[in-house]
């Protein structure tokens, strides 16, 4: 392969802009290697996230020619090199230098939603029996990198910064893998309609389209919750019965 | 010092990978305050990346295994240099430790009757190995995460440790700098647990990400503290080898728990040519039985590709230098052809080995399910450590626990696959406890402006040092490529006194550079500069593991010497340790294995 033209996004909160660089592209790199190379050769003080290099730890989201992925499981064969590629930060959230950006916000979301409550445990010896078919759905959530990337392209935090008000595809993945959990005996659904805006999302699925574990987050963790929600506070039968209970 | 935050522990945990939060969780539990310093986000360190599972006798699958079963293959797998009582409490605590985690919602494969499903593995005579697919460090890493961070422990993400401080022979405290600003903190502490996990970055094919760099081990050598078995590296048989940017990252033992095999060139399944003496009663001799095995036969022996780590690694090793690798300098490990035997293989693997299917679909363009990987060994983890007390793991230090891979005495020469989740839940737990115990017998003693100043000189003196005129003195990340080259070449899986002596050499050629590496920009998210911080590091663990090489004149499980290729009784008896003299030079000695007690004798007799 050849030199190959890389636009990479310097600067920090004050401001930055694209930079170029060059470096020699190999059979099987990734973007995270070429990364890696131009910060050795010539960009010591290139700030970029990393851990495990195979798509396992969710450190090195970017938005790469455009498109959130993570850089390590994205081969540079993908792209057309002649063109060049263009990296920059994920742009929904504030920039600490270079490509890291400030995920604070993603950390304090997850403090306060409800923990992990299981039922009391069936067996003397403290465990419980657990079927394979009911742990099938949860695992699927549970597959979550926290990369971060479809809270990224949700238009409801990246267009209309509704951070205060919506708390994003990843959380909702997170209380669907509790809700949905076999022995979880905790209900999430007040917190979903009145703190956790999930009316916000209109299923655009863009969160699912970006997901690097390939998690059906719309279809299999939202639209649930969305029907659980429905369930608890406008299903008039339910409502006859609290009336009842009261 | 004027831009110095401060903050105040009863127990500071350095490191936030499974030991450290599990220390995290346990400490606080015991009521005090409690502060975990991690070098990256939190839940992004290496316990993400173990694949196959957590070895507990749970006796789900083979109501045969016991905890007495799991020890004796613990002691044999390290060859008898392990810590008996640290391999009898590991034993023994792992089920509860494990029940406990599914309690805080781990969610793990499941038995027909809806128990935790468990998994062969090497070296483990039954099923042991608790897991969720191929994902099992990921489920147990944001199980800890998402339970600790209700606990009142307090997180320092993105900062590391660069000295830690000491009060007469106490530790009681550590200096740290953030990676965002590059701002300095002083953290008080009346104990401190290291959980920093290994140094694999001192290698250049390695399965470690940039974290793992020895702080841990050289935080604490530089306080006085002993290192163990540094010698013994585990080379995991299996990284990925093509394409060249993904060498190292690595490909779970469970592709052969579930009926992988390998295979050189010629197509030969080689690994049942050269099986050791201490297996061949517990190994099959035909592929068929090997194949039984794999598929819940309790009569069946195992498979001679799930021997031992360091075995294989060599095996491999043998077949590229024999020139029966593959085309990029492996072997072929084959799972599709347990199409022959099962209906709907593709799905199965698939469902068994989800990661992997994934891993080598995007980063190779190889289906698993229909094509043999290519495999060689990969530097994946460290015996060696930080010399602990078996019940307390507080180590000669007052005041300095230590937990997980940077600990050493589990796993002696060798470490059995599954035993790392394991011993991080154990002895984090420990650690927690005991430092939880011993901080509340303390208070917290001041330390000087003066001693804090000095550290700040010497952490910026890199940035100090770099000037635009002169570009000869020498880059951080040119100093770690050459490092890694060769500690590959002369203290790899194959080792012998001249190389090792010849990469001393280097070394000391390093340490002198180091002296003058520079670093460009600022103190704000500089990787230049923090990757000139962890030289030092980088160069202890490796001058500390050369030199215990040199001094193990025999070849016991991970290390291998072509100049003694026996065992050698002598060396059975000793464990080599490394301290710091106060020239600041490495002293080394031999220490007799701790001795095991007449019932761990019996257990042992009675289960090998």
């Amino acid at each position: 392969m050849a030199k190959t033209q890389f636009k990479i996004w310097r600067g920090d909160k004050e401001g930055g802009d694209f930079e170029d660089y060059t470096t020699e592209v190999t059979e099987g790199m990734v973007v995270l290697d070429a990364v890696h190379q131009i910060q050795a050769e010539s960009a010591n003080d290139l700030a970029v996230r990393w851990n495990c290099k195979a798509g396992k730890c969710g450190s090195c989201s970017a938005e790469i020619n455009g498109r959130p992925r993570l850089m390590c499981m994205t081969r540079l064969s993908d792209f057309p090199l002649d063109e060049g590629v263009a990296i920059e930060p994920m742009r929904t959230f504030k920039i600490e230098k270079d490509l890291v950006t400030d995920v604070s916000w993603n950390y304090k979301v997850k403090e306060k939603i409800p923990k992990f409550s299981p039922r009391p445990a069936d067996n003397a010896d403290g465990t419980w029996k657990i079927d394979s078919v009911d742990t099938d759905r949860v695992q699927e959530f549970r597959k979550c990198v926290e990369c971060y990337l479809c809270q990224d392209v949700c238009h409801v935090l990246r267009e209309h910064d509704l951070h205060d008000e919506f708390i994003g595809p990843r959380f909702l993945v997170h209380i669907a893998g509790l809700d949905m959990h076999p022995i979880d005996i905790e209900t999430r659904t007040k917190q979903l309609k009145e703190e956790y805006g999930i009316g916000y999302c209109n299923i655009t699925k863009c969160c699912t389209t970006v997901c690097p574990e390939n998690i059906k987050i719309t279809d299999n963790a939202i639209i649930p919750l969305k029907e659980r929600v429905a369930d608890d506070f406008y299903d008039p039968i339910k409502k006859l019965m609290k009336i009842f209970k009261k | 010092m004027s831009d110095l935050q401060k903050q105040q522990y009863d127990v500071l945990i350095i490191g936030a990978g499974g030991a450290g939060l599990s220390a995290a969780i346990k400490a606080s539990a015991a009521g005090v305050k409690v502060g975990l310093i991690c070098k990256s986000l939190l839940g992004k360190a290496h316990t993400v990346m173990a694949e196959g599972g957590v070895a507990a006798a749970l006796g789900n699958v083979d109501e045969r295994d016991s905890w007495e079963v799991h020890f004796a293959d613990t002691m044999r797998g390290g060859q008898y240099l392990n810590n008996p009582r640290m391999a009898e409490l590991h034993a023994q605590e792992a089920p509860d430790r494990v029940r406990e985690l599914e309690g805080w919602g781990a969610l793990f494969d499941r038995t027909d009757e809806g128990k935790i499903l468990q998994r062969n593995f090497g070296g483990h005579r039954y099923p042991r190995l608790a897991h969720v697919g191929d994902r099992t460090g990921l489920e147990m890493l944001r199980t800890l995460q998402d339970h600790g961070i209700h606990q009142g422990i307090q997180f320092h993400m993105e900062c590391t440790v660069f000295r830690l401080l000491k009060d007469g022979d106490r530790v009681v405290g550590a200096f740290a700098y953030d990676r965002e600003k590059g701002r300095f903190s002083l953290y008080q502490a009346k104990a401190v647990i290291m959980a920093t996990g290994g140094f694999g970055r001192a290698f250049r094919v390695t399965s470690n990400s940039w974290e793992y760099t020895g702080d841990g081990h050289t935080l604490a050598y530089d306080a006085g503290a002993e290192l163990m078995d540094m010698e013994f590296i585990q080379f995991h048989p299996t990284g990925m080898v093509w394409p060249p940017s993904v060498r190292g990252i690595l490909v779970t033992e469970g592709v052969r728990g579930e009926g992988g095999i390998l295979k050189n060139s010629d197509g030969k399944r080689f690994m049942f040519d050269d099986i050791p003496d201490l297996y061949v009663n517990s190994t099959a001799d035909n592929e068929d039985e090997g194949w039984r095995y794999t598929q819940g036969d309790r009569d069946a022996r195992r498979p001679p590709e799930l021997l031992t780590r360091d075995h294989v690694a060599r095996c491999i090793v043998n077949q590229i230098k024999a020139g029966k690798g593959s085309p990029h300098g492996g072997v072929f490990l084959d799972i599709a052809w347990i199409k022959e035997h099962i209906p709907n293989a593709e799905a199965h693997i698939k469902k068994k080995l989800p990661s992997m299917y994934h891993q080598f679909k995007e980063l190779a363009g190889i289906d698993i399910t229909k094509e043999p990987m290519e495999v060689g060994p990969t530097t994946h983890y460290a015996m060696g450590g930080i010399r602990v007390d078996g019940d307390t793991q507080m180590s000669t230090v007052p005041g300095l626990f230590a937990a997980g891979e940077c600990a050493a005495g589990l796993h002696g020469a060798n470490r059995l696959g599954g035993n790392s989740l394991s011993d991080l839940l154990v002895f984090g737990n420990r650690a927690g406890d005991h430092a939880a115990r011993h901080a509340k017998q303390f208070d917290h003693v001041a330390i000087s402006d003066a001693a804090l100043e000095n550290l700040k000189k010497e952490a910026l003196a890199p940035l100090d040092r770099f000037d635009d005129s002169s570009s000869d003195a020498p880059g951080p990340y040119q100093i770690q490529y050459e490092l890694q080259d060769f500690m590959q070449d002369l203290v790899g899986i194959v080792r012998v006194e001249e190389e090792m002596k010849d990469a001393l050499g280097k070394i000391g050629t390093l340490k002198e550079r180091v002296k003058e590496v520079a670093a460009c920009g600022n103190r704000q998210y500089n990787p230049g500069w923090h990757t000139a911080l962890d030289l030092h590091n980088l160069l202890t663990v490796a001058e500390a593991a050369t030199r215990a090489g040199i001094e193990r004149k025999e070849s016991r499980g991970a290390h291998f010497r072509d100049d003694y290729p026996e065992k050698s009784e002598a060396f059975a008896k000793v464990n080599i340790v490394i301290s710091k003299e106060h020239d600041g030079g490495m002293n080394i000695r031999q220490i007799p294995v701790k001795p095991q007690t007449d019932k761990q004798k019996t257990i042992i007799e009675e289960n090998v």
